[in-house]
C-alpha cells in the first residue's frame, strides 16, 4: 500500500527516531542485570517481564508521532479525502509503525535475552512472542495517538490511556517466555498472543479512524 | 452539479452561518468572501465532507455528498491552507506520494514537468525543508497542473505566491473551469480569473 511505503521512506530519513526507541529499549534492559548483579536465577525469573515493559516503554516513545506530523502538516485532511476507507489507510500506517519500531525489538531482543542467562528455547519464543505481540502495541497505540490528537500534553494522557491496554499483551507477552523457562511450552500463551494481535489489528484501525475523523472536524 | 441547501455552520458557541445555499454548474467558479472568522475555511470543510454541517446537506450531482463517500472524494480535489506536503521528501518525491495516496496515475516525467511549470526546475531533488515558503505553496500547487478531477476546492491558494505565480495559478484554474471544471475557492485578493461564469459569495 502507498501509506505504508512513504511511511516507511520518511522514518528512513529521520532514522535517529528508529535508533533512539532502540537504544532507549537496549539500556533499559540493559539496566536490570547491572543492578541486580550476577544472580542467574534470578535474573532468568526476572527476564521475560523486564524484556517485555522495556518493550511496552519503547514502542509508546514512537507513537506520538504516528499521526502529530501528518496532522500539523496537513497531510492527515489529504488522507481522510483520498477516496479509500480512512480505517484502511490507518492499518497502512500501523504496519508501518510496526516495520519500524516492533520489528527491531524483536530482532535485537534475543542478543539482550543473553544478558539474563536465558536458555536458546526461551530467547527462541521470546522473539517469537515480541514478533507476534508488538503488531497489537502499535494497533492499540494508534487508538490512543488518534485519540489525544492536537491536545497539549498529549503525550501524558497517551500513556494513561494506553498503557492499561497493554496489560494483556504483557502478561500473555512475558508468560510465554516464563512458560518456556519453567518447561510448560509457551505455545498456549502465543495462540493467545495471536489471537489479541489479529483482534486489535482488525479493530484498531477503524476505532482509531472514527478519532481522526474527530479530530478533523 | 454541487448544491448545498440551507447550511447551518456552528462552531463552539457561536453560529457563524445558517440558511446558506448555492448551486454550482460545470465550468462556473465560486468565490467565497468575508472577514477573518466568518466561516469561509469552515464551510469550505463542509463542502468537502471533513465537517458535518449542523443542518442542511450538500449535494454532488444530484445525491448526498455523505452517501457518496468514496465515491465524491474521487472527484474532489482540496487544498488547504495547510501545504501537506512533508518535508523529509524532495518536491518530486511528494508530489509523486500524493499522487499515489490519493489513487491517481502521475507519471515521473508528468510530475517533473509540474514542478517546472511551477519554476521548480533544478530542485526536484532537493528535501522540502530547504525551501522557502513560498516555494513549499508552489510544491502544494503543482498537484493541480495535472489534476483532472472535475471539482477543486482551494483555500487562499493565492497566499505566499509572487506575481507571476498568482497569473500562473489564475490561467490553471480558467483552463480547468474551461474543461468544466468546478472550482470554489477562499481569496482575500481578487484576481481576475478569465472564465465563463464567476459567483461570488459573502459571508457576513
Amino acid at each position: 500500500m502507498a501509506v505504508v511505503g512513504r511511511d516507511l521512506k520518511l522514518a528512513m530519513r529521520r532514522q535517529a527516531d528508529i535508533v533512539s526507541a532502540l537504544f532507549f529499549f537496549v539500556i533499559v534492559v540493559s539496566l536490570f542485570p547491572l543492578g541486580i548483579g550476577p544472580e542467574p536465577d534470578l535474573l532468568r525469573k526476572l527476564a521475560p517481564g523486564v524484556l517485555w515493559v522495556a518493550a511496552l516503554l519503547a514502542t509508546m516513545l514512537s507513537l506520538p508521532r504516528l499521526f502529530a506530523d501528518d496532522y500539523r502538516d496537513g497531510t492527515l485532511e489529504q488522507l481522510a479525502l483520498a477516496p479509500h476507507p480512512l480505517g484502511l489507510i490507518v492499518t497502512g500506517k500501523v504496519i508501518a509503525h510496526w516495520l519500524v519500531s516492533g520489528l527491531p525489538l524483536a530482532l535485537i531482543a534475543p542478543v539482550l535475552g543473553v544478558q539474563f542467562d536465558l536458555s536458546a528455547d526461551a530467547l527462541l519464543v521470546l522473539t517469537g512472542a515480541i514478533l507476534i505481540g508488538t503488531p497489537a502495541l502499535s494497533g492499540i497505540g494508534a487508538i490512543g495517538a488518534a485519540l489525544t490528537l492536537g491536545l497539549r500534553g498529549g503525550g501524558v494522557l497517551l500513556s494513561l490511556l494506553v498503557l492499561p491496554l497493554y496489560i494483556p499483551v504483557l502478561i500473555f507477552g512475558a508468560g510465554a517466555v516464563d512458560a518456556t523457562v519453567t518447561g510448560l511450552g509457551g505455545e498456549g500463551h502465543l495462540s493467545l498472543l495471536a489471537a489479541l494481535t489479529s483482534a486489535s489489528l482488525g479493530f484498531a484501525p477503524w476505532a482509531s479512524a472514527a478519532a481522526l475523523k474527530i479530530a478533523l472536524e | 452539479m454541487l448544491e448545498a441547501d440551507n447550511l447551518e455552520c456552528v462552531r463552539g458557541e457561536r453560529r457563524l452561518f445558517a440558511g446558506l445555499g448555492f448551486r454550482l454548474e460545470a465550468g462556473e467558479l465560486l468565490y467565497l468572501q468575508g472577514r477573518n472568522g466568518s466561516g469561509k475555511t469552515s464551510l469550505l470543510r463542509m463542502l468537502i465532507g471533513l465537517l458535518p454541517p449542523e443542518a442542511g446537506e450538500i449535494r454532488w450531482k444530484g445525491e448526498s455528498i455523505k452517501a457518496l463517500a468514496d465515491e465524491f472524494r474521487a472527484d474532489l480535489c482540496y487544498l488547504g491552507h495547510l501545504n501537506a506536503i512533508k518535508e523529509e521528501l524532495t518536491p518530486l518525491e511528494n508530489l509523486l506520494a500524493a499522487a499515489r495516496l490519493a489513487d491517481e496515475a502521475l507519471s515521473e516525467d508528468d510530475a517533473l514537468d509540474a514542478l517546472e511549470q511551477v519554476g521548480l526546475a533544478g530542485r526536484e531533488d532537493l528535501a522540502c525543508k530547504y525551501l522557502s515558503q513560498g516555494q513549499k505553496r508552489r510544491v502544494a500547487l503543482a498537484r493541480l497542473v495535472k489534476e483532472k478531477r472535475p471539482l477543486w476546492i482551494l483555500d487562499e491558494p493565492f497566499v505566499a505566491l509572487d506575481l507571476a505565480a498568482v497569473d500562473w495559478l489564475a490561467g490553471i484554474i480558467s483552463a480547468h473551469l474551461q474543461r468544466g471544471g468546478l472550482a470554489v475557492m477562499t481569496t482575500h485578493q481578487l484576481v481576475d480569473i478569465p472564465a465563463g461564469t464567476v459567483r461570488e459569495l459573502r459571508l457576513s
